[in-house]
């Protein structure tokens, strides 16, 4: 069987809405929502990659290069921020981030 | 030097790139403390000033840079100098708070200064990956900022909301961006502008899937109904002077974003856009109304007060007329002054060190400090949009173009809202007025004084000709080069 384009959007779309469904129904961790983001960019990038190959056009794999350096730097900075939240509350549970509602 | 000329419509970031870098350098090679911190403030304000400056001094016309990565028109000098503005006075307006916190850090006015490069990108941005680059560069300096108060448990954990929501929202942009380039074969605005035009484009449900994914992510940013969970808890847990900034730069941008990528990207299709900025424009006004109601944090308050405001502005881009442009335009003008002389309010809520954040703590203001009360009064008058001031014209100028293009609903849904949401903005000033007077507050600073005055007297002055129609017509020229 030939792969063609539409295999590839299918990996990625599935890769993006586990990456979505990984922010809204963990309970347990914040490290795991920062891993769903990621894989929702790389979701993206096979999206981008696949188009650039099957368009023979490289705007798309330019792309995929800068969204891999700025999840690179969303990555430092919010594993930053998680130190920081985890020396005031002493947990990175996503069930005790609740000091604010209404 | 004519190599050098040619990136001249580019000037303004680049000088603010630049001193960016040299703040920096300033910084780490003096002593960490509130001077140094003040001074690197101070001289972030003048970089502002200078890069606002270069930008009226530009010729007024229509130039394209870095193979059409980046255009320079007169939507994005008029986006610019409010972002500029809307940073500027968020600056001034923090000495005091951040010092007396022991925050006034010299990394704060470079965080500021740089997502006020990544703003001026943005509405600057007529390529994907331009648009995209902005966007990050803006945020990853706001989540800094939000959880800058490391000591603070609820400014970490309003960085950490941010951060997730802001990250889960550029990856539904990005994935957007991602059919959209697929499905019209280029990044470029001008390209996917002519797809778009196409006659065909109606049937591409890619194109209109991307062009979907893309709006859920810029309606994130704008925090506009359903996407406006993160918002109040983001205005109440960060520190006041940056809840300030976040109210004011941030949302002009996202704002300026929207409509550059609507109005140059996806011309052809107002039909499939208008029914999603429909449906956000009339959430929003309503849960900004409805919401606020049971509030006692003014914070909080604030930021359904925004949500709400945000849904008027859309009312204006929902009308997708060059008029509903300049509507949008003059109604971001004039809430950027209203928000901030409010947020000079807040700030000024103060008894010795404690920062007062319930509205109940306003109770007999009048009587203690009759000054600061009446500016608070006629700021919530003005975003109530009660006439003569400047909240009120805000409204007619969205609401005139959307009911002359046929949008009876959103209008008559527009008019209800605010007279629902009249009812918080009226509460505070009955608190202000009519209760039992509490503790003074500690004196007003020079810099809180001085943002005040002048927001009040840009909403009462807004409504004379002689001020209001120059800003009114810069938003009209605006609104002509977006080609809405």
């Amino acid at each position: 069987m030939e792969i063609g384009l539409g295999h590839y959007l299918t990996v990625a779309a599935c890769l993006f809405t586990l990456g979505i469904f990984g922010i809204f129904l963990n309970r347990k961790n914040v490290i795991v929502i920062l891993m769903s983001v990621e894989l929702m960019l790389l979701a993206v990038n096979i999206n981008l990659v696949a188009f650039s190959y099957f368009l023979q056009d490289l705007t798309g794999q330019v792309f995929a290069l800068f969204i891999l350096t700025v999840a690179a730097a969303e990555a430092a900075i919010g594993l930053a921020i998680i130190v920081v939240y985890y020396r005031n509350r002493g947990s990175i549970d996503v069930d005790d981030i609740n000091m604010m509602k209404g | 030097m004519s190599t050098l000329m040619t990136y001249a419509p580019a000037f303004p970031e680049l000088l603010l790139a630049v001193a960016a870098l040299l703040f920096l350098m300033l910084g780490a090679f003096n002593d960490d403390n509130d001077k140094t911190g003040a001074f690197v403030g101070w001289l972030a304000i003048a970089a502002m000033i200078a890069a606002g400056a270069l930008i009226v001094l530009q010729p007024a016309d229509t130039k394209s840079l870095f193979n059409g990565a980046f255009v320079v028109d007169q939507f994005a000098r008029f986006m610019k100098l409010l972002i500029l503005g809307g940073s500027a006075v968020a600056i001034l307006l923090s000495f005091d708070y951040l010092t007396a916190k022991g925050l006034m850090k010299f990394e704060y006015p470079i965080l500021i200064l740089l997502s006020t490069i990544g703003m001026m990108m943005m509405v600057s941005a007529s390529d994907l990956i331009s648009l995209y680059m902005g966007l990050e560069l803006q945020s990853l300096a706001l989540y800094v900022l939000a959880a800058m108060h490391r000591e603070n448990v609820r400014s970490s954990e309003s960085g950490l909301k941010y951060f997730v929501l802001g990250g889960l929202s550029s990856g539904m942009l990005l994935y957007g961006a991602s059919l959209v380039y697929g499905f019209t074969g280029s990044t470029e605005f001008s390209v996917i502008a002519n797809i778009a035009q196409s006659g065909t484009a109606a049937g591409n449900i890619g194109l209109i899937v991307g062009l979907v994914f893309m709006l859920v992510g810029l309606a994130f940013k704008i925090s506009a109904v359903p996407f406006h969970m993160w918002t109040p808890d983001v205005y109440q847990g960060a520190p006041t002077p940056v809840t300030a900034f976040f109210a004011a730069a941030p949302k002009m941008a996202a704002m300026g974003l929207m409509m550059r990528a609507l109005g140059s990207a996806f011309p052809g299709l107002e039909a499939q856009w208008q029914q999603v900025i429909w449906f956000v424009s009339i959430a929003s006004m309503l849960l900004g109304a409805f919401a606020a109601i049971g509030q006692n944090n003014i914070k909080r308050l604030m930021a359904y007060s925004s949500i709400g405001h945000v849904g008027f502005a859309l009312v204006g881009l929902a009308a997708g007329t060059q008029e509903g442009a300049q509507g949008v335009l003059v109604y971001l003008a004039i809430y950027l002054a209203m928000t901030l002389g409010t947020f000079a309010c807040i700030l000024a809520m103060q008894r010795g060190q404690d920062m007062i954040e319930d509205i109940d703590q306003l109770a007999g203001l009048a009587q203690n400090n009759l000054p600061m009360a009446f500016v608070l009064a006629m700021l919530m008058f003005s975003l109530a949009g009660i006439p003569p001031l400047a909240g009120f014209w805000a409204k007619v100028y969205v609401f005139w173009p959307a009911v002359k293009a046929g949008l009876y609903p959103l209008a008559i849904i527009g008019v209800v809202a605010s007279v629902i949401g009249a009812y918080y903005y009226l509460r505070i000033v009955k608190i202000m007025f009519f209760d039992e007077p509490k503790e003074k507050f500690a004196p007003i600073s020079t810099n809180l004084a001085v943002v005040m005055g002048a927001s009040l007297f840009f909403i009462f002055a807004f409504a004379i000709p002689q001020l209001g129609g120059p800003i009114v017509s810069a938003a009209e020229a605006a609104a002509k080069s977006l080609r809405l």
